[in-house]
């Protein structure tokens, strides 16, 4: 946990720097314009430029992460007091397992369309990680599809990505649609 | 008196049978809308605002399809809150305020009360504002019109100022979340300049559109607090008893009077953040909670599932609602997604929304008004009647629930902007929002920077071009002096308490 | 299982080939159509493609139901790189306005070419009015000319976006003029005319249909159209080519079809939109709202982009806004 709030204070830092130096990108059509030109608050006589608010945010972001980091260093927060691990054994399998079917999951998504995705992912977390019998899972799972083709598709007209199994559709298009 | 009269008649007329099935169809279809994560009263309103053209030639008046859609409206509101309080994901942006105490309320197996109180709340709330609505909508359209930048800069100051409390012992990570909120709603593009910006790591189909505020609320919530929750709960997660009698219903009824303070709070705060026109419903629920915080005697129970945390921003989300309707009607200005796409149909329908509305149209603009109430009526009935139903939800499996809520988080923040980036992108800050929260940075601070950031910049920025960079005029102005002033006392306040304990102490030691 | 998984995808795209296929002989769409709307919920691109969806759906003019989709990111950017990179142009297509002319030139980075675009329909061009408030105590062109001009760049001028069209307009009249009007960029007209009426700012260039409730209550007044003869809707506001300046400037309301959209698509959307074009509603909306132009499509249309696109790249290019 200690070392795990002294890295994040680190990473947070790196990343507001980061955004600081993106908030200095001049326009897109000017290349030309000096970075950091754009972070004043009356710029050309036309107020802010277009990096005033997240360049000044983002430092504040900076400074902070540096007081996260005196604090770690004084023992001053609970985390950096604690001598708990961040994730214990069980934290790391949750979180590979779970985490990482949502990662599969949206690939999948990519793949085979929302409506191939949702069943899989459903009966991989039902069967798999929730010890449920395979029949109560795949039913579930298909349920859902199911449902979230008549609710999105048909009934509210936000028609979700099909990937590969478009074809398959193109039948349902004509009896709901 | 006249007043008065016109109402009845348009109460009346509100009441006939055709106007009534239609507020019933829509309140049933905004609840379900609404409680549908990443979907809000937009999406309903929108999607069948084609509709309503049938609904139109076949009643052959003007106002029973907006009945419809005014009903769909305020169902949705009633709706995002069974799944902040059920799911924990917020069902809408209006009820994120919602999750902060209902959800505690429901893992402590007091789901039925925290149900029971934002329905009642809303009840409230939207019947509260309907009377002022009613009584002065002319005069408050002409407050609203004195709202320029400035104003509406200072206003968004003060809710940062009601929230700064919130959720945060650890100051320099409150303000972590904070300014990590704010900076990201300036990804995308610049409204002023014209120009896209903050297109991290140079990927203009990832950012150009900017991060939309639900990416970040599901994602926190949905993703990374029942990441959190599967962690800490190690299998064992029981979330409520299974027997949910009536009785229980009926004593979690009458225990709503001890959370007057937050419905009052929520009622009229909201009503009259909802009538300003670049706020709308988020921002005075938000408020309405930090508000409600600030004055309670204690404190420290919100966020831990306080019945006061869950009423006061449901009565103002619902009373927000109303009050958003008030520019669109008097001014033609809609005060809020929801209201830009009725303001749409009425344009389509015909009429000309403006001052002028109330005096050309009133056989148009009474019965509307008259069905506020009987919608709400409807609305409050319905939900009550469903809670037994809304709680079947959480007598499911946590290991069945779970991976629901996921797969709603996921398919909820593609229907709201119907773009696949955005749900990685949701997937990416659930993630973070799970490894931050076990270090104890609060996240409810981000969820409302996000809301408030993009309505705060153009303004902030909008009257510095006004003033050739000038900060006094926040000070000068007769409206924005005093709010900004109010704001930063606000703003010092817990500094002030920092510093005496940091005296106290040296003191004591 | 790599062998399976190639088998069904390639069974998948044999199928999928022969829908379109079949699809070619005489367009249908077998799916439903996308609608993007290259402005957000609420504008007035908005609300005209949601009434012409709303005809398409009322009058069954079409067999698939067409889907709208907000994408107004980036002004416009957002939808302009979905159309570019639909995966099925043939169900794909936007309604656009005059940022289909400056976002791509004012974002070289999305390498957008619009002459790539399918020209379906122009549904008519929408006008411009200058307006002030009526305690301004300015009742003509010439009384604003003069008023401007003295208090320098104490005037303010509201508008939609930066570098977009009421921008334009405000630069001209600074230029032609010898103003120094200071312009304020707002998110949409409504916000813009909402100001005007409150009197946060001093005056707008707001189409016709949203500053028509506050015109009609009495609270902003017109003071000259940006167009080359007068509007049916205001015969007593005189026209700046009037006042000897030969300056006309509208916004186009069309439809256009994602790049790469087949012939047969395009003739059935371009028949599709002229049919909604000719219906009662859409001709009322027209007359109601000031609104112009007659329905334009094929080389016609085409033609008008290459004009406009020149003339705007011509006129950032004078206000610096691109290089």
């Amino acid at each position: 946990m200690r070392l795990a709030e002294l890295v994040t204070a680190f990473v947070i830092a790196l990343f507001s720097l980061y955004l600081m130096w993106e908030s200095g990108e001049g326009p897109s059509w000017d290349p030309t314009a000096v970075r950091f030109a754009n972070i004043g608050i009356n710029v050309n006589n036309e107020g802010p430029g277009s990096g005033f608010w997240p360049f000044w945010l983002s430092l504040a972001m900076f400074i902070c992460s540096v007081m996260v980091g005196i604090n770690w260093f004084r023992r001053r927060s609970p985390p950096s007091r604690s001598r708990d691990r961040f994730l214990d054994t069980y934290g790391v399998k949750m979180f590979a397992l779970v985490g990482g079917g949502l990662v599969a999951f949206l690939f999948l998504i990519g793949l085979i369309g929302f409506y191939g995705a949702i069943p899989i992912f459903l009966f991989y977390y039902i069967y798999f990680l929730g010890k449920h019998p395979w029949w109560l899972a795949a039913l579930i799972g298909i349920s859902a599809a199911v449902f979230c083709f008549f609710f999105f598709d048909v009934a509210m007209r936000i028609v979700l990505p099909k990937g590969a199994l478009e074809p398959m559709f193109i039948p349902l298009y004509d009896i709901f649609l | 008196m006249e007043v008065v009269v016109l109402l009845l008649d348009g109460v009346w007329a509100a009441l006939q049978p055709t106007n009534l099935g239609l507020a019933f169809l829509g309140v049933v279809i905004g609840l379900f809308v609404g409680a549908m994560p990443g979907l809000g009263s937009v999406n309903g309103v929108a999607i069948l605002l084609p509709f309503t053209f049938v609904i139109q030639e076949i009643t052959g008046t003007i106002s029973s399809p907006m009945i419809f859609l005014a009903a769909i409206y305020y169902g949705a509101m009633y709706g995002g809150a069974i799944s902040s309080i059920t799911l924990g994901i917020p069902g809408a942006s209006t009820a994120v305020a919602t999750t902060f105490d209902g959800r505690p309320m429901a893992l402590s197996g007091n789901a039925e009360k925290a149900l029971v109180i934002a329905a009642i709340a809303s009840f409230v709330g939207g019947t509260l504002s309907n009377v002022i609505f009613t009584g002065a909508a002319p005069l408050l359209a002409s407050v609203a019109l004195k709202f320029g930048n400035p104003e509406i800069f200072a206003l968004m100051l003060l809710a940062f100022a009601t929230f700064i409390g919130l959720s945060g012992d650890d100051i320099p990570k409150t303000i972590i979340s904070i300014c990590f909120g704010l900076v990201m709603s300036a990804v995308g593009f610049d409204i002023i300049s014209g120009a896209p910006r903050l297109l991290l790591f140079d990927s203009t189909q990832w950012f150009s559109r900017g991060i939309q505020f639900l990416v970040l609320a599901i994602g926190v919530y949905g993703i990374g607090e029942m990441l959190w929750t599967i962690n800490s709960s190690r299998d064992s997660l029981k979330m409520t008893e299974a027997n949910i009698t009536l009785a229980r219903v009926w004593n979690a009824i009458k225990s709503f009077p001890e959370t007057w303070r937050g419905t009052t709070i929520g009622s009229f705060l909201g009503f009259f953040v909802g009538i300003l026109p670049a706020a709308g419903a988020t921002p005075g629920s938000l408020m309405a909670y930090g508000v409600t915080k600030m004055v309670s005697k204690n404190q420290e129970e919100f966020g831990k599932g306080r019945p006061d945390g869950v009423a006061a921003p449901e009565a103002a989300n619902n009373s927000a609602s109303t009050g958003a309707m008030l520019p669109m009607m008097t001014l033609g200005i809609p005060g809020s997604p929801t209201t830009a796409v009725l303001l749409a149909g009425m344009v389509i329908w015909g009429l000309q929304p403006g001052p002028l509305l109330f005096t050309d149209q009133p056989e148009f603009v009474w019965p509307l008004i008259g069905s506020f109430y009987i919608s709400n009526v409807i609305a409050v009935t319905v939900n009550l009647a469903c809670i037994p139903l809304f709680l079947k939800v959480l007598r499911m499996p946590f290991s069945i629930l779970a991976p629901l809520i996921f797969v709603l988080s996921v398919v909820g923040t593609y229907a709201a902007y119907q773009n696949i980036y955005d749900v990685w992108l949701m997937l990416i800050f659930g993630i973070g929002a799970f490894l931050l929260r076990i270090l104890d940075y609060p996240l409810a601070p981000a969820v409302l920077a996000i809301v408030l950031g993009p309505i705060a910049e153009p303004k902030l920025r909008q009257s510095l071009l006004l003033s050739d960079g000038s900060w006094m005029i926040f000070l000068e102005r007769p409206i924005a002096g005093p709010i900004t002033i109010a704001a930063i006392i606000l703003l010092l306040l817990p500094l002030y308490g920092f510093i005496r304990k940091r005296m106290k102490a040296r003191k004591a030691s | 299982m790599l062998f399976v998984r190639k088998l069904t995808l390639g069974l998948i795209a044999l199928l999928a080939s022969l829908a379109v296929s079949a699809a070619h002989a005489q367009f249908e769409p077998t799916k439903p159509i996308d609608f993007v709307i290259m402005a957000g919920k609420g504008g007035g691109a908005d609300k005209m493609a949601r009434l012409m969806q709303s005809i398409v759906e009322k009058e069954e003019l079409a067999s698939r139901p067409l889907v709208p989709v907000n994408k107004s990111g980036g002004s416009g950017a957002e939808a302009l790189v979905a159309l570019n990179s639909a995966t099925d142009p043939d169900h794909t297509i936007m309604v656009t306005l005059n940022s289909f002319f400056t976002t791509p030139l004012r974002q070289p980075g999305l390498g957008i070419d619009i002459m790539t675009f399918a020209p379906i329909g122009r549904m008519a061009e929408d006008t411009f009015v200058l307006w002030v408030h009526k305690n301004e105590g300015v009742n003509s062109f010439e009384e604003f000319l003069a008023e401007a001009k003295a208090r320098g760049s104490g005037w303010v001028m509201g508008g939609t976006g930066s570098a977009q069209e009421d921008q334009i307009i405000t630069d001209f009249l600074n230029d032609t003029f010898g103003l120094e009007i200071k312009y304020i960029p707002y998110k949409g007209g409504g916000a813009v005319a909402k100001d005007l009426a409150g009197e946060q700012i001093d005056s707008s260039v707001n189409n016709p249909s949203e500053a028509l409730g506050f015109y009609e209550s009495g609270d902003v007044i017109p003071l000259v159209a940006f167009t080359s003869e007068r509007l049916p809707m205001f015969p007593d506001v005189p026209t700046l080519a009037e006042a000897g300046e030969d300056f006309a400037y509208y916004m186009q309301r069309a439809v256009v079809g994602a790049p790469g959209m087949s012939d047969e698509a395009l003739a059935y959307y371009t028949d599709l939109f002229a049919k909604v074009y000719d219906s009662a509603e859409w001709q009322q909306y027209k007359a109601d709202k000031s609104l112009l132009g007659d329905y334009t499509s094929g080389d016609d249309l085409a033609n008008y982009w290459q004009v406009q696109r020149d003339r705007h790249e011509v006129i950032l290019k004078a206000s610096g806004a691109i290089n």
